[in-house]
């Protein structure tokens, strides 16, 4: 028998068709022209009870092999973290998770109240002055962030380092076919930084706004303060792709003179998930305040002087502005937002640095090893956070294919990225990005690092 | 000191809830993290100071019995679905199974990387090929793509699609047609897809005008956007002949499928005769709302569209595994990172998969049913300004209570103090004193004639104490706010005791 959430029983159907002034369900639809009605049944398999549907998706949920179940250096901007169990029992609470956006605020001050704590744990990790209540992923939020700086400085181009992730200049390029400044790529200078001169040349007074991420794709840290500089002094904005795990330690995007930030926050309690739902942010500067796009809360007063909050600066909003505004976001990702929140205050302000610190020294030290293996040469130069990139003397795929029988993911092939590297012909097909987060451990990384080596070894 | 606070407390009743940062007590921590263990090397060597922040982030320093008992008390001043009726219109707030919950929660699925090695993923790429051909047989069309986020970014994305059709004929219609009625999205959307948005109005019956859609079309017109339902609740009785007029002028139709609710089973947009559809999987198929989302959006496409949807697909080869399709020429690209909300599309295919084609038709039944026995209930009360057979939903029109003194807004704060979740207010513009009900199929008998009574006694409140009305609510946790003074003067985020210092030491 099939599952049914409907509570009527036949007798209740009677007795409200009667209510109604209809003789069956069917004359509900009258108003319906035959042309367009369906005469057969969906064609889609007979519907299962509880039992029969939870064993069907365990079975295809049983044809897969989860990273998270494997010794993983998967990242690339989703990240296997180490999600509090305490996350699930916020985020599984029916009054959080069951709830529409506050639309009345009365009855909504647990989900206003935790936007407004995100929001403030967005700003001071970013060192930014505004955030907003969360975006769909890093790579939307950077497409509204181009339209913001479109729109506040009128200007007709957006010039995007290489350094920022494909698939976020991918969805950047889509999203502005027909709206918003023209991006204009900027090479990366051997080592994986952006480059410095020619990202100088192709900033202009015609250019809204510079976007470069940090760290960058490859994992290298960019000198945020000198993209500032260049942007402020062709009157544009600078628009950073932050790591907000890396700003546990690193230097905010707000001090260095960042005047939006943009990111992916499903390291913070969030499941990786297949790359979604995750949590794209975005954190701006007071004086942009009035253009952020999304959802904003903020406090206030009741009739009686109590403090409470309310989602404000509607006037910004698509359902206010219809046609004028410059954004269309409605629906947010706000229980990722809360989960991303309780994971925060887990962690604590101790807790962070501590977590930024471990992934970053076991980073060191797997770069170092691997950096051993005779053939193994560096792609990424410098300093890095929790993620780097190397090339191998073999086509990295193969390397990947070949260590997944030993239980490893050794990282993210990136021969799909040469097409989206500006002024290059390097093929990129021998090149691994490798990241590894607080779960790795030192036993771990030496066991791969010997497989590794056994591997190219038998290559 | 902490006594007086406590004694302040129980004195006021209902206290504000302090937040987390305030809450938090230098030295308290909750989680710790592995020490890292490797051989051990200077920071400054591994991440030069000039690269480092000045201060940690002022993160809450809290216990973990804090942080639980801290949600554990905002979610009590929350109302979801779980809660009660929650019949706001347009959002089809329907009980979420929690069986998906489960299925959500199996590693197998949420502990999948996106670059993981197709190989490794096969039972979930089979569950999103699986899930793209049944929402084509629920809409009639032929090809989905899952990426879309949310219903905004499914019209986005549908619109670049119609975009890049149009370039691909040679064409370059200027103008997308949208009806007084839609939703707010539905414009910016347009604008945001490169074209400029025109109002068709709606006529007598709340459908669209036909003699002035004629007169608005001509081959500059890109295409219609059409809720069918629309956001009155009526079903548009022409909607043959306002696809056909479109088409013949070279434009294509964009189905909102916002309102999908009211016709699973019944009738298709495909068959209706639009050419592009997004469902939002929060509304119909179930999926938790989440205080704001996670959504998803998935849009659905007839066939001369398809090869313009964004990459990847998957795909199914001929030995029966399944693979992530980038190799699609005539693709507009990617909309967003990665493959789409598979958290939340799971959740959508569990809940189809539940209940199969005669459990969707029963939803969108009792849907309509729940609906035209609201509005029986309380037609006399208010002015019902479409007064025929509404599907799953109806606006109805509170201008006969401005006699008294009370407008629509007063109705919805004093549901409020009824336990029940008010309706959508002031939406669709073009009915005055809106409110939007919509109460899913979701509600029994009961709970509507509770519904149904409150709104009763509240209209009655309303000629005999307006006042109540106007004050309400009075038994929630805060009474009224004040939203003009937060956008007059925002306060986006916690204030630090140290910033005020600074501030006044500045000043």
């Amino acid at each position: 028998m099939r599952t049914d959430y409907v509570p009527h029983a036949a007798v209740d159907v009677s007795a409200m068709l009667e209510a109604v002034g209809a003789k069956t369900v069917e004359d509900l639809f009258a108003e319906v022209p035959a042309a367009v009605r369906l005469e057969r049944p969906l064609d889609l398999p007979a519907g299962v009870s509880e039992v029969e549907l939870l064993a069907e998706l365990r079975a295809l949920a049983a044809r897969t092999t989860p990273a998270s179940e494997l010794v993983s250096f998967l990242g690339a901007g989703i990240y296997d973290h180490y999600v509090p169990a305490i996350v699930d029992t916020i985020t599984s609470r029916s009054e959080f998770q069951t709830a529409y956006t506050p639309y009345q605020p009365e009855r909504s001050q647990g989900v206003l109240q935790s936007i407004f704590e995100f929001q403030t744990a967005i700003c001071e990790l970013t060192g930014m002055e505004v955030a907003n209540a969360s975006m769909y992923d890093a790579g939307t939020a950077l497409a509204e962030a181009s339209f913001l700086a479109g729109a506040q400085t009128r200007r007709a181009k957006i010039v995007v380092s290489d350094g920022v992730h494909p698939e976020y200049r991918e969805v950047l390029a889509t999203e502005s076919a027909a709206y918003g400044p023209r991006p204009v790529a900027v090479g990366l200078a051997p080592g994986a930084h952006t480059d410095g001169d020619a990202l100088r040349a192709a900033t202009g007074d015609d250019t809204a706004a510079v976007v470069v991420q940090q760290p960058n794709f490859f994992g290298a840290l960019e000198d945020v303060g000198e993209a500032a500089r260049l942007a402020h002094e062709a009157g544009a904005l600078l628009v950073v792709v932050a790591d907000p795990v890396a700003l546990g330690l690193l230097a905010t995007p707000g001090e260095q003179g960042a005047d939006i930030v943009v990111g992916e926050a499903q390291s913070f309690g969030n499941p990786m998930s297949y790359g979604g739902p995750g949590l794209g942010f975005m954190a701006v500067s007071a004086k942009l305040m009035r253009r952020l796009p999304g959802r904003v809360v903020g406090e206030t007063r009741d009739l009686d002087g109590r403090r409470g909050f309310v989602l404000t600066l509607q006037t910004r909003e698509q359902h206010i502005r219809r046609e004028k505004a410059t954004s269309n976001i409605c629906s947010n990702h706000a229980l990722n937002a809360l989960a991303a929140l309780v994971h925060l205050a887990w962690l604590g302000k101790q807790g962070l640095p501590d977590l930024a610190e471990t992934c970053l020294r076991r980073t060191a030290y797997l770069r170092e090893r691997l950096l051993a293996v005779p053939g193994v040469t560096a792609y990424t130069e410098g300093p890095v956070f929790r993620e780097f990139a190397v090339r191998l003397p073999l086509p990295a795929k193969e390397l990947v294919d070949a260590l997944v029988p030993k239980g490893f993911l050794a990282g993210v092939p990136l021969g799909w990225v040469a097409g989206f590297m500006s002024g290059s012909d390097d093929a990129l097909g021998d090149v691994l990005l490798l990241a590894v987060t607080e779960k790795r451990t030192k036993a771990e990384i030496d066991a791969f690092v010997d497989a590794l080596a056994e591997a190219i070894g038998d290559g | 000191m902490a006594d007086e606070s406590a004694a302040l407390t129980c004195a006021e009743g209902r206290a504000t809830v302090e937040t987390i940062f305030e809450k938090s007590r230098p030295g308290r921590r909750a989680g710790t993290v592995p020490v890292a263990g490797v051989p051990e090397r200077p920071l400054d060597e591994l991440l030069p100071p000039a690269l480092r922040r000045d201060a940690p982030a002022r993160l809450p320093e809290v216990a973990e019995v804090d942080i639980v008992r801290h949600y554990t008390e905002l979610s009590t001043l929350n109302y979801g679905v779980d809660t009660g009726a929650y019949p706001l219109g347009s959002c089809t707030m329907k009980y979420n199974p929690k069986v998906n919950e489960r299925v959500a929660a199996l590693e197998g699925f949420r502990g999948l990387h996106p670059y993981q090695p197709d190989e490794l993923a096969q039972g979930a790429l089979e569950l999103l090929w699986t899930l793209d051909r049944w929402l084509a047989e629920i809409s009639g069309l032929s090809r989905a793509t899952l990426q879309p986020a949310a219903g905004a970014h499914g019209e986005l994305t549908g619109l670049l699609v119609i975009r890049a059709h149009h370039a691909a004929q040679g064409r370059s219609p200027r103008r997308v047609i949208i009806p007084d009625t839609a939703h707010g999205t539905n414009p910016a959307s347009v604008v945001l897809a490169g074209y400029e948005p025109v109002t068709v109005h709606s006529d007598a019956r709340g459908g669209v005008d036909l003699e002035e859609l004629r007169g608005l079309l001509d081959a500059d017109v890109a295409a219609l956007m059409l809720t069918n339902p629309n956001t009155l609740g009526v079903f548009d009785e022409n909607i043959v002949a306002i696809a056909h007029l479109v088409h013949e002028a070279g434009g294509l139709l964009y189905y909102d499928g916002a309102n999908s609710n009211a016709v699973l089973g019944i009738s298709r947009p495909g068959d209706m005769g639009f050419d592009v559809v997004h469902f939002n999987t929060h509304k119909t198929f179930s999926t938790p709302h989440g205080g704001g989302g996670p959504g998803a959006g998935p849009i659905v496409v007839r066939d001369v569209l398809e090869p313009f949807l964004p990459v990847p697909l998957v795909e199914r080869r001929d030995d029966g595994s399944f693979f992530l399709d980038y190799d699609r020429p005539q693709s507009i690209g990617r909309v967003r990172t990665f493959v789409g909300n598979v958290g939340v599309l799971l959740r959508a295919y569990t809940y189809i998969r539940a209940l199969g084609p005669d459990g969707l038709r029963r939803v969108s039944d009792m849907a309509v049913l729940n609906a035209n026995y609201v509005m029986e209930g309380v037609k006399d009360l208010f002015t019902v300004p479409f007064e025929r057979r509404c599907m799953h939903e109806f606006v109805a029109s509170a201008t006969p209570l401005k006699e008294h003194g009370v407008r629509a807004l007063d109705v919805a704060k004093r549901l409020l103090d009824y336990g029940l979740h008010p309706p959508t207010t002031y939406f669709p513009q073009i009915v005055d004193e809106a409110l939007m009900i919509e109460p899913t199929e979701t509600e029994s008998k009961e709970s509507l004639d509770r519904l149904i009574a409150a709104f009763r006694a509240i209209v009655d409140e309303a000629r005999t104490d307006p006042d109540l009305l106007r004050q309400a609510p009075t038994r929630m946790p805060v009474r009224r706010l004040d939203e003009a003074e937060a956008a007059r003067r925002p306060v986006l985020r916690q204030r630090f005791a140290e910033d005020d210092a600074g501030d006044a030491a500045g000043t």
